[in-house]
């Protein structure tokens, strides 16, 4: 490719990029930025006073503070659904790749239907309802731990194959019993793939709003991706406010996406190559 | 005779060593799991084969046969939904593979800012569906929007994205492109860097164009990455929800409804068990197209 081709190519591909992946979210930024007049204008142009701060605090205390509630709702659905689903799978990924049993295949198969099958809604509405889970915010963290297993069984798995047997036999000369094994030998040489886990199942549980929806309705129960559908309709005439809450529920992958973009892509591309 | 002998010697010579590694690979390891995993997923999607033909209120249920998906072959929205879901899942699988390639093409090879253009292609893969939906919802309004403001600049009249039955459809998924497409992308370029170089050396030898390239070495040889790339997007796009829900609500009238969202406002509406069929419909939509296509995807792979 001649130099001057390629210069051309980079200028319109940035160009191109900054149209179409840029502007949406300079539209957020700005019209968080506006007061309700302007911003009802939905255009893009640049705020005539800087009002994000009154923007945050009213869309924060908005129906009781509703927010705040939905933050630390969704931390805390985030965090133990994580921490669950990261333990739970490594030890199935253990024993599912050094055991070769019988079940193996049925677990294997249970995998896969775990990826395809769209999950049941009213049943499982019904079986939460009967064992006083519905609406609960622990039902909530079981259910994407239920959702989230196969995907990091599988991540788990495929990276446990490539730690050599002979550790564990290591281990195992030197006296360690079974636990010892899983959670001293093999769980801390597993911490890469560990924290590829724990961003990419953390953005999907954050960002998850169908699940919150049907499991866990009613306003102090919120999730944050909850707060954004409220607001849809109670702020269809300020839109500096519904964008300012936009920008809020934003903020969480971003900085992910700073610190862990090399690892979210490693997960999200597993199996990508071999097939 | 012989083999099977050998066979049966050897695993009676191995079964006390196999007896003694077992223990140190536990099997309760897959208890709680599996608990979890059976009582909140397998048990629900059991019960469905059931409840999907009754009559449902929660509380009660009064088996009526195959009559919930007689109503969901019969009604035309409800027939519309299905129609609308299988177009979604193909229009936009087919886009992010057509787009995604090309973008996988063109962040490898020596291009300026390939760092920036690659995170900002991925970043709205990590955005809020919700969020991406409302923020679009607003940018194709017909008239204020700034998508027909920008087109009226160039002197294009906008159509209505959102408003115009025949087109809203189309529209969300053009908006699931926007938003998925990094991840195709990235999956590609995962691909495409994981090809050997000798095969661009050996047609550079042969005196191979640009296009032959990538026609003859890297689209034959970025296969698995394809496969990866249809066979999530597809059943990601039969599965769709939240997007649709938050631009259009299976609107105007039904024209953007997908068995999803059907399955929702079912819900909503009480009406349980027609809820529950659809999602039996659904699940056995994606088998029907889905277990097909990854044998057929795969199937081809290994004849190569």
């Amino acid at each position: 490719m001649s130099l001057i081709r390629r210069y051309w190519l980079s200028a319109v591909a940035i160009l191109v990029s900054i149209v179409v992946f840029l502007v949406p979210f300079a539209f957020i930024i700005l019209t968080a930025f506006k007061d309700q007049q302007q911003s009802a204008v939905l255009d893009f142009s640049w705020p005539t006073g800087f009002h994000l701060w009154d923007n945050v605090v009213e869309v924060a205390s908005t129906r009781n503070w509703m927010l705040i509630t939905a933050f630390i709702n969704s931390t805390i659905l985030t965090v133990a659904s994580v921490t669950l689903l990261v333990i739970l799978a490594a030890m199935v990924g253990f024993v599912l790749q050094r055991r070769k049993a019988r079940w193996n295949g049925v677990v294997e198969f249970l995998i896969l239907a775990g990826l395809m099958i769209p999950p049941a809604v009213v049943p499982t509405i019904w079986l939460l309802q009967g064992v006083g889970l519905f609406g609960k915010l622990h039902g909530l963290v079981l259910i994407e731990v239920a959702y989230g297993l196969p995907f990091s069984i599988l991540l788990y798995r495929a990276f446990i194959a490539t730690i050599p047997r002979e550790l564990d036999e290591a281990a195992i000369i030197d006296g360690a019993r079974p636990l010892d094994v899983f959670f001293r030998v093999i769980l801390p040489l597993l911490w890469p793939v560990t924290v590829t886990n724990i961003v990419v199942q953390s953005v999907a549980v954050f960002n998850d709003f169908t699940n919150p929806l049907y499991y866990l309705p009613g306003n102090q129960n919120a999730t944050v991706q909850l707060t954004l559908y409220n607001f849809q309709s109670q702020f269809n005439t300020s839109y500096n406010l519904l964008f300012t809450n936009i920008l809020l529920i934003t903020i969480p992958p971003l900085i992910v996406f700073l610190f862990f973009n090399r690892q979210i892509v490693a997960g999200m591309t597993a199996g990508a190559v071999k097939g | 005779m012989t083999v099977s002998t050998m066979a049966s010697a050897e695993g009676a010579v191995a079964a006390p060593a196999r007896l003694r590694r077992r223990s140190f690979y536990p099997g309760w390891f897959f208890l709680p799991a599996a608990v979890i995993y059976g009582v909140l997923f397998l048990a629900p999607t059991f019960a469905s084969l059931y409840f999907s033909l009754t009559r449902w209120t929660l509380f009660n249920s009064t088996f009526i046969g195959f009559e919930n998906f007689v109503q969901f072959f019969r009604e035309p929205f409800l027939v519309q939904g299905l129609v609308n879901t299988v177009i979604y899942a193909v229009v936009t699988s087919g886009l992010k593979v057509v787009i995604g390639l090309l973008l996988g093409v063109l962040l490898t090879s020596q291009i300026q800012a390939r760092g920036y253009l690659r995170s900002v292609v991925f970043f709205p893969v990590l955005v809020s569906t919700v969020g991406v939906g409302i923020t679009f919802t607003v940018l194709m309004h017909p008239t204020q929007g700034m998508i027909n403001e920008g087109l009226a600049l160039i002197g294009i009249k906008g159509p209505g994205w959102l408003t115009d039955p025949r087109l809203a459809l189309l529209s969300v998924a053009l908006v699931d492109v926007w938003k998925g497409v990094g991840l195709a992308t990235v999956i590609y370029i995962a691909g495409i860097v994981a090809i050997p170089k000798d095969y661009y050396e050996a047609a550079r030898i042969d005196g191979a164009t640009r296009l032959q390239n990538f026609f003859y070495v890297t689209l034959p040889l970025c296969r698995p990455a394809t496969v990866t790339v249809i066979t999530l997007s597809f059943i990601g796009g039969l599965r769709t929800f939240d997007l649709i829900w938050a631009m259009t609500r299976g609107g105007p009238g039904f024209a953007s409804d997908t068995v999803a969202s059907v399955i929702y406002k079912q819900y909503q509406a009480g009406f349980y068990g027609l809820s529950t069929a659809g999602n039996v419909v659904l699940f056995a939509l994606i088998a029907v197209l889905v277990v097909p296509l990854t044998m057929l995807l795969n199937r081809r792979e290994g004849h190569e």
